[in-house]
């Protein structure tokens, strides 16, 4: 059961995805990619609030800037980028491009809604291709997960488009990381 | 044929002189050459046959004899067994067994699927690979992805016995190939991926029993190392040299899985193994309890133990406090007589993933030469072989490579070899004709950055991404090359655009053969590499090459079937090292070449 307290919890802290995205006719995540008024990437009505990007919706996302030749992302995506290369690359592929053993989640993204994403991770995936069984362990235990699965969702909602390619994201490609990101990582985690 | 012959009847010999129990049935197989009775090729894992029809000078003429195809989609590593007329084959999960019937048109006699749940696939850290069976005394072993041990009549692939060696639940996982020596097969578990404490276990061959069990880490009596007699580097271990190298319980989750190829020495009836990382990859939540690098033994090692008392007779760490999960788990070659500086021993030769090759003397453990065979690897300046040396038999980090010093939350960047090493668990072979080893390498570097990860039982427990690229300057991510282990010198490099994933094979024909990622069987002069043959097979290979005779005539065959770690590396394409995020498109993925499905090929002549 511990399992979906967790689903439940990251649900409520989005505050009300669900009833907004019905009157916006928009599923939660599926908003359209733009150039932001600072001139960097990210989805239509994203603003910066309590040190992450967020779409009026309340679905996280994602903040990717390109100047001068150098990509510098948000601290969300940073931290989804490792921990997706940490816990998910090993079936994923690098850079959520795929496997031989598991779907390209650059490309999952593209279609797929925060909703169906959150529930996906926590619970688990089972699918038979021609006799060849294809298995996504449920993740709804796992804090290494868990405790960044908003991260990991901007991380690959940033790879689904073209806003981050493909690539490695080192120490000056990101924000530094936000007072809010150590609280809550230190609440999560534990210790 | 007539030279298998007498080279069988050689080994034989030498095996029947030797003091230890041994088992008939397989030393009786291994004499006649024209089997493939083992993983290995023989004890001494040499991947080497006196076979000699197929040789230098009329590989060129090899065609395809017959195909097979498995059937099933994931990566095929290991090889197809030969026991008189009858070819045995094993699949990745759900590791099906077939019996081939070479008198008749290779027809199926019997297929075996056992039932697992498929749960464990995800739990199966890159890919649900099987390294394959093992024969002996009428019987095959057949080491399933969920740790069960079967062993099938090999007549008529009926169930004899079943042990169940480990908990898919929390993380073990079965993925290595057993090994026959007298009435004890033994194996052992994967699993340090997911905070498994791994271990190697005998079990009776007749009944399945659990005869030993011997951890990688814990206390004395769960890792069988006799404070007194067990040694490391001249000197015996003393009282907990696991657990004094822990922090806290920390050994509980220790990991060290064993999954590579072992080696048996008949006279001082050893067996070697190697033991992988120390969980997590997080350098700085295993760090000792003054905050410095503690050696987390026996993980990173090379053990022998005695295949009846499963006690430890010697164990060499090779890298101690691991930063870079460089696992010791690759093969373990015993050659007799080398010469090393001067003396000469009988040896063991170990490529690492650390990407030193070891040349060790086998029977005190001591390490006689440790040299990179891949000249980019960085992370070390060398072993200290000096026994005076307070240091001794330790490799000294270079501090800028060390994701330990450079802490957690911090990209190491240019770290040689990547985390899938040098080499992997593709086997390497040695040749008596040139006294040379001939080893598939990957030419692949990385950035390395640790951060804290938290432990569930079942759940990865990594702590660490990474990104991984051919090195700077380069394009290439593979070598195929001759090594010298008695000086530690590579004498030829092959370059090849992708790793090279599969297992060799020399034989007396003066050729040594091998997979591509891309696909291509090839087959080259063991002198100086040139290639004699290629032939494109039907998907990526990381399987390993192997050869039999049949009714007077020499055939070599490999699984084809990308997947494994390197399908999972290399599938997408790996990335260019610039800081600012460069295009992959330089290095282009595996995928614009090869596409999933195993089946065997075997070729001979016309």
């Amino acid at each position: 059961m511990r399992r979906i307290s967790f689903a439940i919890a990251a649900a409520i802290a989005l505050g009300g995805v669900w009833g907004s995205a019905m009157a916006e006719d928009v599923q939660p995540g599926l908003q359209k990619e733009v150039t932001l008024a600072d001139g960097c990437l990210s989805q239509e009505g994203a603003e910066f609030k309590d040190g992450k990007w967020v779409l009026p919706d309340g679905t996280p996302t994602f903040h990717v800037c390109h100047k001068d030749d150098k990509y510098v992302v948000d601290w969300a995506t940073y931290n989804g980028y490792r921990r997706y290369h940490g816990e998910c690359h090993v079936c994923h592929g690098p850079n959520g491009l795929g496997s031989t053993y598991a779907p390209a989640l650059a490309h999952s993204l593209q279609t797929m809604d925060y909703g169906t994403f959150l529930g996906t991770v926590a619970s688990g995936r089972t699918r038979d291709e021609a006799g060849t069984k294809f298995v996504m362990p449920a993740f709804g235990d796992n804090k290494n997960v868990m405790c960044f699965i908003n991260d990991l969702y901007v991380y690959l909602k940033a790879r689904s488009f073209e806003a981050l390619p493909a690539g490695q994201l080192g120490g000056r490609n990101r924000d530094e990381k936000p007072q809010q990101a150590r609280d809550e990582e230190k609440a999560c985690l534990g210790s | 044929m007539r030279k298998s012959v007498f080279a069988g009847a050689l080994v034989a010999a030498a095996a029947f002189s030797a003091p230890a129990s041994a088992n008939d049935s397989v030393i009786k197989c291994i004499a006649d050459e024209n089997n493939w009775c083992m993983q290995q090729h023989d004890y001494s894992a040499t991947r080497y046959s006196s076979l000699d029809q197929i040789n230098t000078k009329n590989v060129g003429n090899l065609k395809v004899a017959w195909t097979f195809s498995t059937g099933v989609l994931r990566g095929h590593e290991g090889s197809p067994l030969v026991v008189g007329n009858t070819m045995y084959l094993h699949t990745p999960f759900p590791n099906i067994v077939y019996a081939l019937n070479l008198d008749d048109e290779n027809r199926i006699i019997w297929k075996y699927e056992p039932k697992q749940d498929p749960s464990v696939i995800p739990v199966m850290c890159c890919d649900t690979v099987n390294r394959g069976l093992q024969y002996a005394d009428g019987k095959l072993f057949l080491h399933q992805a969920d740790t069960t041990l079967v062993a099938l009549d090999a007549k008529t692939g009926k169930e004899v016995w079943k042990a169940v060696n480990g908990d898919p639940k929390r993380g073990e996982t079965g993925t290595g190939a057993a090994l026959v020596v007298g009435d004890v097969v033994m194996i052992g578990v994967s699993g340090a991926e997911f905070g498994v404490r791994c271990f190697f276990t005998g079990y009776d061959i007749n009944s399945g029993k659990r005869l030993w069990r011997g951890y990688s880490m814990g206390p004395d009596d769960e890792i069988l190392f006799n404070p007194e007699k067990t040694m490391s580097l001249g000197k015996p271990v003393g009282k907990d040299s696991s657990l004094k190298t822990w922090t806290g319980d920390q050994w509980k989750l220790g990991g060290g899985s064993i999954w590579g190829w072992y080696a048996w020495d008949p006279k001082l009836n050893l067996v070697y193994y190697g033991t992988g990382n120390p969980s997590t990859w997080n350098p700085a939540q295993r760090a000792g309890p003054d905050g410095k690098q503690i050696d987390q033994k026996w993980s990173m090692s090379i053990i022998a133990r005695n295949p009846q008392t499963g006690e430890a007779a010697w164990a060499y760490q090779m890298t101690p406090f691991d930063e870079w999960d460089y696992d010791g788990v690759n093969e373990m070659i015993l050659v007799d007589n080398m010469e090393v500086k001067g003396k000469k021993h009988n040896v063991l030769v170990h490529f690492d993933r650390n990407g030193l090759g070891y040349t060790v003397d086998r029977e005190s453990g001591i390490p006689l030469v440790a040299e990179k065979y891949d000249p980019v690897v960085n992370w070390t300046t060398g072993v200290d072989l000096d026994p005076k040396s307070p240091t001794y038999g330790r490799p000294a980090v270079v501090a800028s490579k060390s994701t330990f010093l450079n802490g957690p939350d911090v990209n190491t960047t240019d770290v040689c070899p990547a985390a899938l090493g040098t080499k992997d668990q593709q086997p390497a072979a040695y040749s008596p004709l040139t006294g040379l080893f001939y080893v598939p390498t990957n030419h692949v570097c990385m950035d390395y950055e640790p951060f804290k990860v938290e432990y569930t039982a079942g759940q990865p427990y990594v702590g660490a991404t990474l990104s991984m690229y051919p090195p700077k300057g380069e394009s290439h991510m593979g070598n195929f090359i001759a090594w010298d282990a008695s000086k530690g010198k590579i004498v030829w490099s092959n370059k090849e655009q992708f790793s090279v994933w599969s297992g060799v094979l020399t034989t007396a024909g003066g050729i040594a053969c091998v997979g591509t990622l891309e696909g291509y069987f090839k087959c080259v002069d063991q002198k100086d590499g040139k290639e004699l043959y290629k032939n494109r097979t039907p998907s990526g290979i990381i399987g390993n090459v192997f050869t039999y005779g049949h009714k007077g005539k020499q055939y070599v065959g490999v699984f084809s079937g990308v997947g494994g770690w390197a399908g999972i590396g290399l599938a997408a394409g790996l990335t260019n090292p610039t800081d600012g995020l460069g295009a992959v498109g330089g290095y282009a993925g595996l995928n614009s070449y090869t596409a999933l499905g195993g089946s065997l090929t075997v070729w001979s002549l016309p």
